[in-house]
């Protein structure tokens, strides 16, 4: 994050030449692209009749009311925009495979070094085995999350079904792994060897417990997470709506709330692999 | 009637589980409080330890994860 | 949306009734939908991140890694070699800050052998002269010795006739040479 953030100037720097850094006129763009929102949004807002939840529904992408588990929907759109976002940054972005990188292969490249320093260092170095499904579960998200941060788009990370089903493969994946590796031994991640003899039993049935939840918690953190920022914004929205030219304040509220959005699409994105490899790390290290 | 009662009751209850994400929040500001006052006397050794902040935010983050669940049963399930 | 077809406004209404019912993210029905697409979708970044992306970008960074390394080395090799040329001008410095010293030597050894000869010469000159003249000044002294004992000895003849003597030569000479040997002792 920090060499991100500290990167960005840099490449400014090299540009040089405009008086606005692309960071300000961005931020102009989303609060004139707010504004105009508003006044559309307002057609169907009758009174103060916010929806925060509507944006969340998953509709069919062509029309028609039954959904059957095939049918294209926004989750679908969404989701191959992601994939397009990931090819296009991770694939296309690399393909000159210059010594000196151009700055997308260099933003791959630090996305790259981020990911595998985080496994190998969380995971140990027997963990860097499972680099790529890391790989993947992270740059999914973090193209999902950012691609929901664009007005008018749909976030697949804030449905429960798509971010229960990464935590529960990554829990079953975990799980399976460690009973692969250790059989029966992979146990002894419950039976805390440090603690005194008389607490191990209770604390065996407390880390079972917190075992069987992590998926729980995993899950919701990421769709809670994206949900509930998209909401604060669409509340926002609403009252910008019905507020004619005191919508300013509201648009205000919502450039400072997306500003943090975009720190937390990263930062989910971030505690979820992390999470992860540390999951990973207890599978390959069972003992305490 | 019964089932507004029993609604008001969801409703209460979601809004008392909602209490309990505080206690995460200040878990959370306890986390980085600490990692924060740790890294400005050895900033050193902060750079390696961030995932072990981030990872420790997480586990703090997880306990008001089960309250908001539990807010979202009574909203929505119960 | 704004499509205006008689789909899209039962798919508002179905969203509104959704919407009104809660929370959309905990419709069931729509759950194998999403899972089945995500499922797919998660194959599809991992076999194009483990089949592509990811060996490329490691395959890069390696290069980039070999290079940075060649590159030291060469700079590493060419510093070596800076270091030696110093060496070498420095040792070519002190060569020939040797040599002059030698040439300055020399040339003032040959001065001082010109200096030393010339002196040598000139004392020599100094030293016959002074001979010389010392030899001249113990004639002139002999010589006025002789005088003086001419002179004494014909003043004593003369003295010793005017007193009505006749002086013998030799007798007054040797009178006049005890004398004076007296006086000059």
């Amino acid at each position: 994050m920090a060499e991100a953030a500290s990167g960005k100037p840099k490449a400014e720097a090299k540009t040089g030449g405009g008086r606005f850094s692309p960071a300000s006129l961005v931020l102009i763009a989303i609060i004139l692209v707010m504004f105009f929102a508003s006044y559309f949004t307002k057609a169907d807002v009758s009174g103060l009749q916010i929806h925060p939840m509507k944006q969340f529904v998953v509709k069919p992408l062509f029309g028609g009311k039954e959904l059957a588990f095939y049918t294209p929907t926004v989750v679908t759109l969404w989701m191959g925009v992601a994939i397009l976002a990931v090819v296009g940054l991770l694939v296309l972005g690399t393909r000159g495979r210059a010594i000196v990188p151009s700055r997308v292969q260099s933003v791959a490249e630090l996305l790259y070094g981020f990911v595998y320093k985080m496994v190998e260092d969380v995971s140990g170095k027997d963990g860097v085995k499972y680099f790529p499904h890391v790989m993947t579960l992270f740059v999914f998200i973090l193209a999902a999350n950012f691609l929901g941060l664009i007005p008018y788009s749909y976030t697949t990370t804030s449905q429960l079904a798509v971010t229960a089903t990464m935590a529960l493969l990554v829990f079953f994946g975990v799980t399976l792994l460690g009973l692969y590796k250790h059989g029966l031994g992979f146990l002894k991640i419950f039976w805390v060897s440090g603690a005194p003899l008389l607490l191990r039993p209770i604390l065996a049935i407390i880390e079972v417990i917190s075992y069987f939840v992590r998926p729980v918690s995993h899950s919701i953190r990421l769709m809670g997470n994206m949900m509930a920022g998209h909401a604060v914004i669409k509340v926002f929205a609403g009252f910008a709506g019905v507020m004619g030219l005191g919508a300013v304040a509201p648009i205000l509220a919502i450039t400072a709330v997306f500003a943090l959005e975009t720190l937390v699409a990263f930062i989910q994105a971030y505690v979820f692999a992390i999470l992860t490899c540390v999951y990973l790390r207890d599978a390959l290290h069972p003992g305490h | 009637m019964e089932g507004d009662i029993v609604q008001m009751g969801a409703y209460i209850g979601a809004g008392m589980a909602s209490i309990g994400m505080g206690g995460a929040a200040v878990g959370v500001g306890l986390v980085v409080g600490n990692f924060v006052s740790g890294a400005l006397r050895n900033p050193s050794a902060a750079a390696g330890q961030t995932a072990t902040m981030f990872i420790g935010i997480a586990f703090a983050e997880a306990l008001g994860i089960f309250s908001f669940l539990v807010a979202l049963l009574l909203m929505f399930a119960v | 949306m704004a499509e205006n077809t008689k789909a899209g406004e039962e798919a508002v209404k179905a969203a509104e009734a959704a919407a009104e019912a809660g929370m959309p993210q905990l419709d069931f029905s729509t759950y194998p939908n999403q899972i089945f697409w995500l499922l797919i979708t998660l194959v599809v970044i991992y076999f194009v991140l483990s089949r592509l992306a990811l060996p490329r970008i490691a395959s890069v960074l390696a290069e980039r890694q070999d290079t940075i390394t060649n590159d030291l080395a060469a700079a590493e090799e060419l510093k070596q070699k800076a270091v030696e040329a110093e060496e070498a001008y420095q040792k070519a410095l002190a060569d020939a800050r040797a040599e002059a010293n030698r040439i300055v030597a020399e040339a003032k050894a040959e001065i001082q052998a010109d200096l030393d000869a010339a002196t040598a010469k000139a004392e020599a000159e100094i030293a016959a002269k002074a001979a010389e003249s010392e030899k001249a000044i113990a004639e002139i002294r002999a010589n006025a010795l002789e005088a003086v004992k001419q002179v004494a000895r014909d003043t004593a003849k003369e003295i010793v006739a005017a007193l009505g003597g006749k002086a013998d030569a030799r007798t007054v000479s040797a009178a006049v040479n005890a004398r004076l040997k007296e006086l000059g002792s």
